[in-house]
């Protein structure tokens, strides 16, 4: 079936997060996100220093066929947007959970639990739901 | 897949992108089944054709070559643009869109009743579009060796029965090509014989990019029943010579000819990163506002690019909201690409 990492989590919106040493998270695309929206032309990262509020827009991937919002995991402050995905919207496609990560993020205390975040299995039944 | 006019259709088949360059630098195969083919029979068809459509068929001199025109209505807005084909002096066949099928075929034959004129929906042929550099000479082999070179010899907008298959060398895509009608029982055959010859198979999301990179107009988003030919990019093709056609919509737009048209289709090219679409606001400075009608991501010259509403006096320098945001964006006359070449 999909390609699903087991060690990140997901949402519904079809993000995923990964926790890194640091404390702070990783947020990109899922590859079933990706090969929906097909060949990506134009991404728009946040900058690094903005404070986004769970499910608040904070990020734009676009393809020839349509514009998609990607919206915070989680509460936090980014520390991060990926700089190579302005000339290389691409990378997106081609690698959705390793160089095509959208943006870094520190999570607002108490954020990360309060998040309803997904596993790899349930985000596979959320697909799973999408195909009927 | 997507629903198109009541299709199922599949918007790419491998890479959208990969599949718009397959047709700029080699050869892509549509399936275009979904367009209406009307052929319209009888003594009094050339008449019956030059008071439905904006573009007069008289200029139709040759057997087989085509036109490409506009069917207005009483307002001069456009209820379909369509191609026309002369076959004979009592037989025309008219490609029209799938959207506007039904209410075409309606149209068409209200205004045919007192005429001479038999109109059939041949929903018995399949139509393949095959496009780019290496099209035609690909989809020759497809036919027996005599047929095939008939096909080579055609002139652009020249179309032929060949056998069984009707061939025309037309497109919307701004490349060469052909677009052959052919019993549906031989589409999938001819299909995958194409794909065999190396003609990659094309959705409509790369229809629609090629064809906005040839400023080809898109019925439903850069024109429709509310929208006349002059602020449609289209003015050429409507015939106001001779003064004595009295064609359906000439009434209406003989005022604007004349004193022209407060709007215009424009072609924009944005200067920045960013993707314009469909409905996007276009602030023209003291010219007034306009709207996009179709706005994608150019494959060919990967900037995105956009056809417009505006006012008439818009020129040079604009800007479109885009999520809020004001870009600049840069007026040109389309087309953006002929012929693998960007014309910007």
């Amino acid at each position: 079936m999909s390609n699903l990492p087991a060690d990140l989590k997901y949402t519904k919106s079809h993000e995923w997060i990964r926790a890194l040493p640091d404390g702070t998270v990783e947020i990109g695309i899922t590859d079933h996100a990706q090969h929906e929206l097909g060949d990506l032309v134009f991404v728009e990262v946040p900058d690094a220093g903005r404070v986004v509020k769970a499910d608040e827009p904070c990020a734009v991937v676009e393809s020839v066929k349509a514009a998609s919002d990607v919206y915070a995991p989680l509460a936090g402050e980014i520390t991060a947007g990926n700089p190579k995905l302005a000339a290389e919207p691409e990378v997106v496609n081609a690698d959705p959970y390793g160089e095509g990560w959208l943006m870094r993020l520190r999570p607002a205390p108490g954020a990360l639990a309060a998040a309803a975040l997904l596993s790899a299995a349930q985000y596979q039944q959320v697909l799973d739901a999408e195909v009927h | 897949m997507v629903d198109f006019g009541g299709w199922d259709m599949p918007v790419q088949y491998s890479s959208q992108i990969g599949e718009h360059h397959a047709v700029r630098r080699a050869a892509g195969v549509f399936d275009v089944s979904h367009m209406g083919v009307l052929d319209l029979r009888g003594a009094g068809v050339r008449p019956f054709l030059q008071r439905l459509l904006a573009n007069d068929v008289a200029r139709l001199k040759a057997p087989g070559k085509a036109l490409y025109s506009c069917m207005l209505n009483e307002r001069g807005g456009v209820r379909d643009d369509l191609i026309v084909y002369f076959l004979n002096d009592y037989w025309y066949r008219m490609v029209v869109n799938a959207g506007t099928r039904a209410r075409d075929l309606a149209w068409i034959r209200e205004q045919a009743r007192r005429s001479e004129v038999e109109v059939t929906e041949r929903t018995d042929l399949a139509m393949l579009a095959v496009q780019g550099p290496e099209a035609r000479a690909k989809a020759a082999q497809l036919l027996p060796p005599a047929d095939g070179a008939a096909a080579l010899a055609l002139d652009s907008f020249v179309g032929r029965e060949l056998g069984r298959w009707f061939v025309a060398r037309t497109g919307y895509t701004g490349e060469d090509g052909f677009e052959i009608m052919m019993p549906a029982a031989d589409a999938v055959a001819a299909w995958r014989g194409l794909n065999a010859l190396g003609v990659a198979s094309c959705g409509l999301g790369a229809r629609d990019t090629l064809r906005l990179e040839a400023g080809m107009n898109l019925y439903g988003n850069d024109m429709d029943e509310s929208t006349q030919p002059y602020e449609s990019n289209l003015g050429w093709t409507v015939a106001l010579a001779p003064g004595e056609r009295d064609f359906i919509g000439r009434a209406a737009l003989e005022p604007l000819a004349r004193a022209g048209s407060p709007r215009k289709l424009v072609g924009l090219l944005l200067e920045e990163r960013g993707v314009l679409r469909a409905h996007q606001r276009v602030a023209a400075g003291p010219a007034g506002e306009g709207e996009i009608t179709s706005g994608t991501y150019s494959p060919t010259l990967e900037r995105s690019i956009a056809l417009a509403r505006v006012p008439a006096a818009t020129a040079g320098q604009v800007q479109v909201e885009v999520r809020g945001k004001l870009l600049p964006a840069r007026v040109v006359k389309p087309p953006f690409v002929r012929t693998g070449r960007s014309l910007i």
